[in-house]
């Protein structure tokens, strides 16, 4: 185990330089959350990831962004456990009606103030799958978003720059 | 012993069904044949239903021989196949839900994917008489009676970023006595979505099943379209699919290497095979276009071709993969507090691993060698050579070791393909046609099965794709007993079944 950890303290880090602030992305994601955002985290969000029906796509991209090169940790954003620790929601799939209601029980468990960001095109309007017997299509059918990150599925780097946006938004109106 | 082509002589044989043949079984060769599955004289690939008739996929193991039977379901009934063979318990439960097709002595008679929310009854067949009373929202989950024995219920929200099931525990202390798994939540009607499209269409939601498996879900659509239409990809994207795979097995198994460490709380490993996996979908996508390769492969072809610098690219991976693997290898084998956790862990015997048709990793590490690409050969592997690694300890350790043994296979099949891959053109515009096409491929996770039914038009009249985790999830249940509830997440990781594709 001696030989990865000292090898890895001489080498220089793989984690890439973070996805700089004036991205025209990111500012106007910035832009249209001012208006959401209540009140202030802090430097630091919790996130609580909830799959209500996915291809699994999404949670592999997502697990990706807490890899050596994405790192999501070094900007205080963390994946909890609980939606009990949670201040953020982190929805992908379609919403399938036999998720529904585990969304919602999970939303309604999340403590205030919170933040729900759907993730992936399933989750903005149902995607491919709306329309079926078996799916809501779409979380804002279930419950309020506040910030949608498009993509079959989003790339990592497009999640961290989501979720940059929420904090630094969030930080904005503390300001 | 006479074999199951011949047992089939006496059914009526469908024309424009390719390439193995489907034929229609009166009750009492239906009932012949499920004892025959019960002998373990051939393996159930599957069970699934159609307007009025239900269908399964049949393996000659011994002779590489495979066949589709039906049974036109007189009054919507048909005798239970899980009544003699259980592993066609939850496959005849889930052809209830969504058809209405009543097995007749089915032993378990509760909903599978049918969780009383979807508001209609039995969506694919509305013809299907209505049942007396709808699906229920509550579950009757078995009991498990003795002293001092307590319930946990985990899910359908886990406390990882994983899919949604629910796991039912009865516990003795810390050991699991007996587990019971409610799946379902991600049921999308995938199949009621693709019925009606034309390909282009299917195919997306094909490769949208689950995305882990994109590549081979989408490969094995493509090649059951393709049998029924009657036509052949050009070679080079015969090569190109089969590069695509192994890249997804590639990635695939290099996550879940680390990431079944993870669950031992070994971090180190995870975040080393994170790298790896990261600098594979990297390189997919600067060759394909997409990080997992999604609507790559077409019917008829690739969407995608490898342009020389993606090809000296993904030399380039290969290269680093083999070179930083190894030191990882040794890592994993030579930290004894990880050892302890995996070997001896969740052992799944492999009269089981048989009995339940079992492939990919799971399977092979519990004695059962079947690998498509071996036995079912298709091109380009027929014309590659490589090792299907099995084991016969069926425990965790065995798991991560068929993983370990695969990287370095799919290492060197990624390297013979890239050299190999003949030049020439990647897509053919297939000629529709009606007929009926099954294919099996590979998947990283086992066998995928898919069938298609086309009309005169080429769209898709009915189609069904299944995902290995069906002949998996089952033996999960069988495996974790005996083990301590804290060891769950490991076994489970240890053979990552998909929800997203099983629920479908």
């Amino acid at each position: 185990m001696r030989t990865p950890l000292l090898s890895s303290l001489l080498k220089r880090p793989l984690t890439e330089p973070a996805p700089p602030a004036d991205d025209p992305d990111i500012v106007s994601l910035a832009a249209k959350l001012e208006s959401t955002a209540r009140s202030t985290l802090g430097r630091s969000l919790s996130i609580r990831q909830v799959d209500a029906g996915s291809c699994n796509a999404c949670e592999l991209e997502i697990n990706a962004v807490s890899n050596a090169y994405y790192d999501l940790e070094r900007f205080g954003l963390r994946f909890v456990a609980s939606p009990r620790h949670a201040d953020v929601l982190l929805v992908t799939g379609p919403v399938t009606k036999n998720m529904r209601e585990a969304l919602l029980r999970t939303y309604d468990a999340t403590p205030a103030p919170k933040w729900v960001v759907a993730a992936g095109g399933c989750a903005l309007d149902g995607g491919l799958f709306a329309g079926g017997y078996a799916c809501v299509g779409g979380v804002s059918a279930v419950i309020r978003v506040d910030l949608h990150i498009p993509g079959c599925p989003p790339s990592p780097l497009d999640i961290l720059k989501g979720l940059l946006a929420l904090l630094r938004s969030a930080n904005l109106r503390a300001e | 012993m006479p074999t199951l082509a011949k047992a089939l002589a006496q059914g009526r044989k469908i024309e424009g069904h390719r390439p193995w043949p489907r034929i229609v079984a009166d009750d009492a060769l239906w009932r012949a044949l499920a004892v025959r599955l019960a002998e373990g004289r051939c393996s159930l690939l599957g069970l699934w239903g159609d307007a009025g008739a239900v269908h399964m996929a049949l393996l000659d193991e011994a002779e590489k021989w495979v066949a589709v039977v039906t049974n036109e379901c007189p009054n919507g009934r048909y005798p239970s196949v899980a009544r003699f063979h259980p592993p066609a318990l939850r496959f005849e439960r889930a052809a209830r839900d969504l058809f209405g097709l009543v097995p007749v002595g089915l032993p378990d008679v509760r909903p599978w994917l049918d969780h009383g929310r979807w508001g209609v009854p039995h969506p694919l067949n509305p013809a299907a008489a209505s049942p007396e009373a709808p699906v229920s929202t509550s579950y009757p989950f078995l009991a498990a009676e003795g002293e001092s024995l307590h319930q946990i219920p985990v899910g359908p929200v886990h406390a990882g970023i994983i899919e949604p099931g629910h796991f039912r525990f009865t516990a003795a202390g810390e050991t699991v006595v007996r587990l019971e798994e409610r799946l379902g939540y991600t049921h999308k009607g995938v199949e009621a979505l693709m019925a009606g499209k034309p390909i282009a269409e299917a195919a997306k939601l094909a490769g949208r099943v689950s995305g882990d498996s994109t590549v081979a879900c989408a490969y094995a659509f493509a090649r059951a379209v393709e049998a029924a239409f009657r036509c052949e990809p050009p070679p080079r994207a015969v090569w190109l699919r089969a590069l695509m795979a192994e890249l997804e097995r590639l990635a695939n198994h290099l996550g879940d290497i680390g990431g079944i460490c993870n669950d031992a709380s070994f971090a180190l490993m995870q975040a080393h095979c994170a790298v790896l996996r990261e600098r594979v979908l990297r390189a997919a996508d600067n060759c394909f276009s997409h990080r997992l390769m999604m609507d790559c492969v077409v019917a008829g072809g690739v969407a995608v071709d490898l342009s020389p610098e993606g090809a000296k690219e993904i030399r380039a991976l290969t290269d680093f993969v083999r070179q930083a693997f190894p030191k990882l290898v040794s890592l994993y084998d030579n930290t004894a507090s990880l050892q302890d956790r995996m070997v001896g862990t969740g052992r799944l015997n492999a009269s089981l691993a048989r009995q339940y048709a079992c492939g990919g990793y799971v399977g092979r590490a519990s004695g059962r060698a079947f690998d498509v690409r071996k036995d079912l050969a298709y091109p380009p592997y027929d014309s590659l050579a490589f090792d299907s690694p099995t084991l016969a300890e069926g425990d965790v350790n065995a798991r991560v070791w068929i993983r370990i043994r695969e990287v370095e296979q799919s290492l060197a099949l990624i390297g013979a393909i890239v050299d190999g891959a003949p030049a020439g053109p990647i897509r053919i515009e297939p000629a529709a046609i009606a007929g009926e096409g099954v294919a099996l491929v590979e998947g990283f996770r086992g066998d995928i099965l898919a069938w298609v039914r086309l009309d005169e038009a080429g769209r898709i009249s009915r189609c069904h794709l299944r995902d290995p985790s069906w002949a998996q999830w089952p033996l999960l249940e069988a495996a974790i007993g005996g083990n301590i509830v804290a060891d769950f997440p490991l076994c489970n990781k240890s053979f990552n079944c998909s929800y997203s594709g099983h629920d479908l």
